[in-house]
């Protein structure tokens, strides 16, 4: 009940700033399309609406860490935190408070770019749904570092390491624009160390219905996940029962 | 019956002392303005005994409960007003209430009527879906106070209710705390004297972290043989503040 109320709060928090949300779901789709029509005007293949789409989906995600590190920013720097603090919630309360909303968002997030991609030409089948719920981990994984990201930073910091740090990260190290094989060395190596690739190779092995290389990519993103919200779970906690918020 | 004890309640921050081995004992029903300069503990003291922060030393009893061993249960029992106003600025007031009743436990249709209720006894209802960021401060600090009170505590931290509001919106927040005098207990902190004198029961002075006197304005005015409150107060919390 407790955990429903501030998830609650924190949607209406989120749904009512127009500009971020217009931008987080608008922005991937601009770049869908426009990459849709580059790739229709060159002779050759670059950009396969097939391929793009669980890439721009993955790229889209990195802006829920965007919200969600500047909602718990700005609640971190506003008196509401104390008040927050001094009621009877836990810290498992807030986590699942401001994950709650988020996720819904993040699959809502993907389901928009895989339906506008339908109308560029991706083939209506089931394995867009499997697509949608092999990338759910990713969409957690992004939410964690917005909850890691606004646990630690200020608001300025977390439009720094959420708004361009990630958004770059996700975009050059995910495969998306271009094969990583191209570039190779320590790049491709630092890549696939990262998440970003195997988010978008586990989400274009479902959509292609090319089921057994789902896994290992896949555990990957499972993994980082896990891993990044333990540790925003200790860090939130950790501050919560700091002197200074 | 007794609200609040405390033992020997000390807190240091990085080896500066800012509450010093605090004894006090506030009665229920009663309305306790603890007053001093800045940086003198007030909020310190606030901010332990509404489980904020822990105590690096002893320990505080709210109607029976421990804030170390059983904080969760002390915090059902208490509500804050912090200093600046605590408020989520995107939500109407009517949401701003029947979020902080939600928190409190309250389902969604009893947070629909305490927020109906409170909305009634503080007069809120010519803005009950105006956002929080549009309203004045004075509504605004009204609308935190209603927020503290939505959860129906037992005993209430007003922490500065007034800073920073206009002569006409501080009578009113005073008018609002008259009318909750007795029905809960009321620990306010506040750098206004005649604020003290005019709503508190008993007043303690602290300086340096310690509570150097309590009493009511008349007995401080007294011990101090001082002819106002003001010349008492200072008298006990300047620098050199004696000590009854």
């Amino acid at each position: 009940m407790k955990t429903l109320a501030f998830a609650s709060r924190n949607s209406k928090e989120i749904l009512r700033d127009r500009l971020n949300l217009t931008f987080g779901i608008g922005f991937p789709v601009v770049l869908l399309l426009l990459l849709t029509m580059i790739q229709s005007n060159i002779p050759v293949v670059l950009f396969s609406i097939d391929k793009l789409t669980p890439g721009i989906a993955v790229f889209g995600l990195s802006f829920i860490s965007l919200f969600s590190g500047l909602l718990i920013a700005k609640d971190r720097s506003s008196s509401l935190m104390l008040r927050l603090f001094t009621a009877p919630l836990t810290s498992s309360d807030f986590i699942f408070g401001y994950t709650l909303p988020l996720l819904p968002m993040a699959i809502l997030q993907v389901a928009v770019c895989f339906a506008v991609a339908f109308f560029l030409g991706l083939g209506v089948s089931i394995n867009v749904v499997l697509a949608i719920i092999v990338l759910t981990p990713a969409a957690v994984l992004f939410i964690a570092i917005g909850l890691l990201c606004g646990s630690l930073f200020n608001e300025k910091q977390v439009g720094g390491v959420c708004g361009a740090l990630l958004t770059n990260l996700s975009a050059w190290l995910s495969g998306t624009w271009f094969d990583l094989d191209l570039v190779g060395g320590a790049f491709k190596g630092v890549a696939g160390a990262l998440p970003f690739v195997h988010t978008v190779k586990a989400g274009r092995a479902a959509l292609s219905g090319n089921y057994s290389s789902i896994f290992p990519d896949l555990w990957w993103v499972i993994v980082y996940a896990v891993v990044i919200m333990v540790i925003a779970i200790l860090v939130f906690t950790r501050k919560m029962n700091s002197d200074n918020t | 019956m007794i609200a609040i004890q405390t033992i020997n309640l000390t807190k240091k921050y990085k080896g500066k002392i800012a509450v010093n081995s605090l004894n006090l004992t506030i009665e229920k029903g009663e309305l306790f303005a603890l007053l001093g300069l800045n940086g003198s503990g007030k909020t310190t003291t606030i901010k332990i005994l509404s489980c904020l922060t822990k105590p690096t030393n002893g320990d505080a009893i709210i109607l029976g409960n421990s804030i170390i061993s059983n904080p969760i249960k002390v915090k059902e029992l208490v509500n804050v007003s912090p200093q600046e106003t605590a408020i989520a600025p995107n939500l109407t007031v009517r949401e701003n209430l029947e979020f902080i009743a939600g928190i409190y436990g309250s389902g969604k249709k009893l947070s629909k009527q305490k927020a109906e209720d409170i909305i009634s006894s503080f007069e809120l209802s010519s803005i009950t879906e105006e956002k929080a960021k549009t309203l004045s401060g004075g509504w605004q600090r009204r609308l935190s106070i209603a927020m503290a009170l939505i959860s129906e505590p037992q005993i209430l931290f007003l922490d500065e209710p007034t800073l920073g509001l206009d002569v006409v919106a501080r009578r009113e927040l005073w008018s609002v705390i008259k009318r909750l005098k007795s029905k809960i207990t009321i620990i306010l902190t506040t750098h206004y004297l005649e604020e003290a004198e005019s709503l508190a029961d008993r007043i303690g002075i602290m300086a340096k972290g310690e509570l150097k006197a309590i009493g009511t304005a008349y007995e401080l005015i007294s011990k101090t043989n001082t002819k106002r409150f003001e010349d008492a107060f200072i008298a006990l919390a300047g620098e050199g503040g004696i000590q009854i």
